[in-house]
């Protein structure tokens, strides 16, 4: 925090780069705070999302990555700040307000229940269902089927959608989990290191879906430590450093090796 | 059966090689040791394979089948309920004291079943809400219940003469009897619920694991809140059984039943840590630790050594359930 830092310092409006007009920001977070205990994983980070763009968020493990998804997905309530969702500022009382609200996220622990099949975390807690009243069933059939068009065009090595999740490789558990966050035609998709535990194939896969997301509207928040993948992907790049977002960078005006400086702090914003 | 496997010997080598393992065991402990049990007590007395022991077992374990289906959606969500046959007295005795305010039964039926609904509300409020663990606050609401039990009855058992009462204990279909014919519907129910609708599900993802159940939209509040509920529920139905069964409605403490619920949700291959739902396991659990008491009993070994031998098949089952497969 020793560098004085042009974004983290505007109190109430989220920052923005150049011309672009707050209309096109899909989501604005700004001056989010989130501390467990004694630690302060967030310390007032702000950042933002553009309409039908990839944007990257980047920095070392423990910068607060992970804390900034869990707290834009409902998973944890920001102890201070704001986030504006379509120039709206919206609270999250629980994930289930996220996902209503249209973010989908992939967790970077997954978020999968190891002992339900496939099929069945594919669909947690928006099950399809066919019948009247209290016995509403589940529609087994539609849900297998569907997760398994969905499942195909992702994993390489397609699990059967009635296998349980604990019998299932990483690559095949991220493959899931992938393929559930886009599914469902949301606004924004979040993906917490979404390649991390897979091979060169899976990951050209899940690169695929990503732009398949973004060709569709779909703005995508991309966790990656990955900076080939970052720079091939992505129109924007975030950096966070020691729960400070401290820079931000048009991804055709930056280079690998400027973000690594920005990650490391060598280089000041 | 046999037909089946000579036209398929494929099948019959799988089911060969199936049973040389330990996991098979481990996951069918309950209908191999209820199967086991019955060979050797039909073997020792000629009474206990006879229709009219066959319909008493099936009437006596009618209580324990509901208590253990009700305990378990509790543990299939990873908690216990210790308060369960406590509630069940604290039903027994709502039921009494409205049929002898003149209620009659179908009043006196509800008023069981909201009384145990009520220490189903409080055991959820306090787990699901209070995040108290699930072990003290139900031994908790099990002291309450007993105590407000004991209060309200004065101490005394209430006696009732109920014609619909009489219906219920001794009114059958062939050999099966009223008791457990309202057991295997609420089975029926609970297995609908818990393999086919959106709500056993969480309770299963619930118990498997809460932050991934949570993270994709489910509250873990109000499916805790829930299992409470049933297993509150179906404590104030089994309460009626036991009036039926006993005449009366008796302020007594039944730990036994307590014990058996759990045991019966063990034999039935459900693991305590959550997750893995199972409803005919724990109903052949149920049937199996009834049909051990009844044999002990025909065999005239003595009152004292019939817990004992609850214990041993229950701890042997425990162990077994260390070699199910993951
Ligand atoms: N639930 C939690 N309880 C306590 N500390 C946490 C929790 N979540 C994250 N942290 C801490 O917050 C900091 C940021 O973590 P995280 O957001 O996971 O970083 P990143 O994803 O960038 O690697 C770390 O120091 C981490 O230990
Ligand atoms: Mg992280």
């Amino acid at each position: 925090m020793t560098t004085p830092d042009q974004y983290n310092e505007r109190p109430s409006v989220a920052p923005h780069t150049g011309t672009t007009a707050t209309r096109d920001f899909i989501l604005q977070a700004t001056g989010i705070t989130k501390s467990f205990g004694g630690v302060h994983a967030l310390k007032g980070a702000s950042m933002t999302m553009r309409r039908g763009e990839i944007t990257a968020l980047i920095g070392d493990n423990g910068a607060g990555k992970s804390t900034m998804v869990r707290c834009l997905s409902g998973i944890h309530r920001p102890d201070s700040g704001e986030i504006l969702l379509d120039g709206k500022p919206v609270t999250f009382e629980n994930p289930n307000a996220a996902i209503q609200q249209g973010i989908e996220t992939v967790q970077q622990n997954l978020a999968l229940v190891e002992d339900l099949t496939v099929w069945q975390n594919f669909f947690l807690g928006r099950e399809k269902t066919h019948g009247f009243g209290p016995f509403r069933t589940l529609d087994r059939k539609l849900m297998k089927q569907t997760a398994a068009d969905l499942l195909k065009n992702l994993a390489v090595n397609v699990p059967p959608v009635t296998s349980k999740v604990r019998r299932l490789s990483g690559g095949q558990r991220q493959a899931v989990a992938i393929a559930r966050a886009a599914g469902w035609g949301s606004q924004i998709v979040i993906m917490d290191e979404p390649t991390a535990a897979l091979g060169v194939q899976e990951t050209a896969r899940v690169e695929g879906v990503i732009e398949t997301l973004r060709e569709s509207g779909v703005a995508v928040l991309l966790i990656s430590h990955n900076f080939d993948q970052v720079m091939r992907l992505s129109d924007h790049v975030w950096v966070m450093r020691a729960g400070m977002a401290v820079a931000e960078r048009r991804s055709a005006e930056t280079s690998g090796d400027e973000l690594v400086a920005l990650i490391t702090g060598a280089k000041a914003a | 059966m046999t037909t089946i496997e000579h036209v398929r010997p494929p099948r019959l080598q799988a089911v060969g090689a199936q049973v040389r393992q330990i996991s098979f065991w481990a996951e069918n402990a309950a209908p191999i040791g209820l199967v086991a049990l019955v060979i050797v007590f039909s073997a020792l007395s000629p009474t206990f394979l006879t229709l009219g022991n066959i319909k008493a077992m099936l009437v006596a374990a009618a209580i324990l089948v509901i208590l253990a289906i009700g305990q378990s959606f509790v543990i299939t969500t990873g908690g216990i309920d210790l308060s369960i046959s406590a509630t069940m007295t604290f039903g027994a005795i709502g039921f009494g004291l409205a049929f002898q305010a003149g209620l009659g039964f179908w009043v006196s039926a509800v008023v069981a079943i909201v009384a145990g609904l009520l220490i189903g509300l409080i055991n959820g409020l306090l787990i699901a809400k209070g995040k108290v663990t699930d072990f003290i606050a139900t031994l908790g609401t099990l002291s309450v219940a007993t105590g407000l039990a004991l209060i309200v009855s004065n101490g005394k058992p209430i006696t009732i003469n109920s014609t619909e009462l009489l219906t219920l204990t001794s009114g059958s279909l062939g050999i099966f009897g009223y008791p457990i014919i309202l057991a295997a519907v609420i089975a029926v129910l609970a297995w609908f619920f818990m393999f086919r609708t959106r709500f056993g599900l969480h309770v299963q993802a619930v118990g498997g694991n809460e932050e991934s159940a949570v993270a994709n939209g489910i509250s873990a509040t109000r499916i805790r809140m829930a299992v409470y509920l049933i297993s509150g529920g179906l404590a104030g139905v089994a309460a009626l059984l036991l009036v039926a069964r006993v005449g009366a409605a008796e302020p007594a403490i039944n730990t036994q039943f307590l014990l058996n619920s759990i045991a019966a949700v063990v034999l039935g291959g459900v693991s305590l840590t959550g997750g893995k739902a199972k409803i005919v396991g724990p109903v052949i659990g149920a049937l199996l630790l009834t049909a051990l008491t009844n044999g002990l009993t025909l065999l005239g070994v003595s009152q004292f050594y019939q817990p004992l031998a609850v214990g041993l098949v229950v701890v042997l089952a425990a162990l077994l359930t260390r070699f199910q497969k993951k």
